[in-house]
């Protein structure tokens, strides 16, 4: 315990002086707010006039303003912060011949890889705190409503959702700084994998459903339908393995209760949201939960999977300082 | 008094693939002892060294250091030895005294004790000057006095040092073996060290153990090493590098 204590003090004070993190959160909460405060703009001057709709704060992270949401926003980026955070957690100690020192002082090696994940979590959660904090302090004044009980509710378990996420890619960062010995080998490791996770999932989803169930061009008109499900039901199983289509599902369902389907706003064809507007009954919070506790539960388990290899590959390894 | 063993290793053999870097390695160290483990490079130094200290599993043999295993007991060893690392490394961005608290902090020293043990220290490795300057701008023969600094923090039993005086030049040199036989001499603290400079192992070790292409050839004092591998007799003139030489071409 008290090895992670001290390592975790010692990357504290590093996250705080490193630039390169300073750089990309300053970027990521200066884009956020500007998206949210402009959502929060064209809203006050919709609204002037008109009965406030049910779950109107929440419309500041849900709804999109010129390009994407606040949240769509967190979910491609969000994860840049977690890797800037550590991806060079072991290897830059390697390189700077400090690893071996290290590994000589009398504390477990664990110690090393959990106090930087703990350190990089806390610099998380700051940074996705202070970001909704301080829209949420915008949204007050814009559209001049105080956030009810189970906004606050829904707000809080978003952040949870989302503290946990990025750290999902901050684990897997370590992993890979423990895994490859050059810092720029690692760093391109995970960005191949987030945008890969991110971007192309879903290309590769419908390519693999393609392949295994292709539409199959008939007079036939039952048997369209039925290729047809297929082919959506190996493209759904397929985004399943991506966590960032989780991600996004898991924040709508919490911050949106109105859309009631958990599927990500790209995705969604004009006519899939026409329909949806019809139906303007809430889902409760208890029932987003629900929705949303499969993958909460799948991304910890991820998360002790990247720890599970880390701690494998990294505490029996030989530590040579050359 | 009969002194303790402190160090243990029994027939320590080390494999990469089809190369033994050590190969059934036997060799005690005595407490209080200055021991000079001399080998050109490649004779597998370093990889004795990391054995000892756990940073990596022996293929085949036993180690103990002080009594225990440092694969199974890696904290017991860990607070009690020293390691000073071939190339050591230090946070660049910290200066010395940053540098020393961190590793007196992962000691488990509190602070109140290692304030006055680091300005001891640095004064005795003569860095009091440089203290509040960022590592980043030492000099190589300043990194290793740090080195050592960061080695005696925690006041270890045994020390550890591989080719301490790696890069220095003669006066740098000339000091840090002084230092090293201080710390025997004055702690009584057992000093294990690599080199593969002749002179500088003759100079300080109570004794000497040879190692080439990782079968240790010889061991003991210089004395015996001489007697028994050049067949000379007491009083004869020799260097150590005759006896060096002379193991080489064995070998
Ligand atoms: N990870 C490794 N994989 C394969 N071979 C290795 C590995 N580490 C060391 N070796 C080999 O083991 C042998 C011993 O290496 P070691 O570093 O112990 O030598 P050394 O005596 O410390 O040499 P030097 O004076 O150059 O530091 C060398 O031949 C080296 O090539
Ligand atoms: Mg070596």
């Amino acid at each position: 315990m008290h090895g992670i204590f001290t390592i975790y003090k010692k990357e504290m004070e590093d996250h705080f002086s490193s630039t390169r993190f300073l750089l990309i959160t300053a970027l990521i909460v200066m884009v956020g707010v500007i998206i949210a405060s402009m959502v929060g703009m064209s809203m006050r001057d919709e609204l002037q006039g008109m009965a406030k709709p049910d779950f109107i704060f929440l419309l500041l992270f849900t709804s999109t303003g010129k390009l994407f949401s606040f949240i769509q926003f967190i979910g491609f980026f969000g994860p840049l912060i977690g890797i800037i955070l550590g991806f060079d957690a072991i290897n830059r100690e390697r390189t700077g011949r400090t690893l071996s020192k290290l590994v000589s002082q009398p504390i477990y090696r664990d110690a090393i890889i959990n106090g930087k994940f703990l350190a990089g979590m806390t610099m998380i959660a700051i940074v996705m705190v202070s970001l909704v904090v301080i829209i949420a302090g915008l949204g007050i004044r814009l559209i001049g409503v105080v956030p009810g009980a189970e906004e606050l509710g829904r707000l809080l378990i978003y952040l949870v959702l989302s503290i946990l996420y990025i750290s999902f890619w901050l684990g897997a960062a370590i992993l890979f700084s423990v895994v490859f010995r050059s810092t720029a080998t690692s760093a391109l490791a995970s960005l191949a994998v987030w945008i890969g996770l991110s971007f192309f999932i879903g290309l590769g989803g419908s390519l693999l459903a393609d392949a295994i169930a292709p539409m199959t061009q008939t007079a036939d008109m039952a048997q369209a339908q039925d290729s047809f499900v297929k082919n959506a039901e190996v493209q759904r199983v397929a985004s399943l393995l991506s966590p960032a289509t989780l991600y996004g599902d898991a924040t709508s369902t919490i911050l949106d209760p109105l859309r009631k389907t958990p599927r990500s706003f790209v995705l969604m064809g004009p006519m899939e949201r026409i329909s949806l507007s019809r139906f303007q009954n809430p889902l409760p919070l208890l029932q987003s939960v629900v929705i949303v506790a499969p993958f909460l539960i799948s991304l910890i388990a991820i998360t002790f999977v990247c720890f599970g290899i880390c701690y494998a590959v990294f505490m029996r390894q030989e530590i040579r300082s050359t | 008094m009969e002194k303790e063993t402190v160090i243990r290793m029994e027939e320590l053999t080390k494999r990469y693939g089809a190369q033994t870097a050590v190969n059934r390695l036997s060799l005690k160290v005595l407490e209080g002892e200055i021991f000079g483990f001399l080998g050109p490079n490649g004779a597998g130094k370093t990889t004795t060294m990391l054995m000892l200290l756990g940073l990596t599993e022996p293929t085949s043999g036993t180690v103990r250091v002080c009594g225990y295993d440092p694969a199974r007991d890696p904290l017991k060893v860990k607070e009690m030895i020293g390691y000073l690392p071939e190339n050591v490394g230090f946070y660049e961005d910290m200066d010395a005294r940053q540098n020393l608290r961190y590793i007196a902090r992962l000691n488990r020293i509190p602070d109140k004790v290692s304030t006055g043990r680091i300005d001891r220290l640095l004064e005795e490795v003569e860095l009091a000057k440089e203290a509040d300057k960022r590592v980043g701008s030492y000099s190589k023969g300043m990194r290793q006095r740090l080195g050592i600094a960061e080695v005696l923090i925690k006041e270890p039993k045994v020390v550890f040092l591989d080719e301490p005086t790696i890069g220095l030049d003669p006066d740098g040199t000339n000091r840090m073996l002084d230092l090293i036989q201080g710390l025997s001499r004055e702690r009584r603290m057992t000093i294990f060290f690599s080199s593969h400079l002749l002179d500088q192992v003759q100079r300080v070790s109570d004794r000497i153990g040879i190692m080439i292409q990782g079968k240790l050839v010889a061991v003991g004092s210089l004395d015996d090493l001489a007697q028994r591998g050049l067949g000379l007799e007491e009083g004869e003139a020799y260097t150590l590098e005759e006896i060096y030489m002379k193991y080489f071409k064995e070998a």
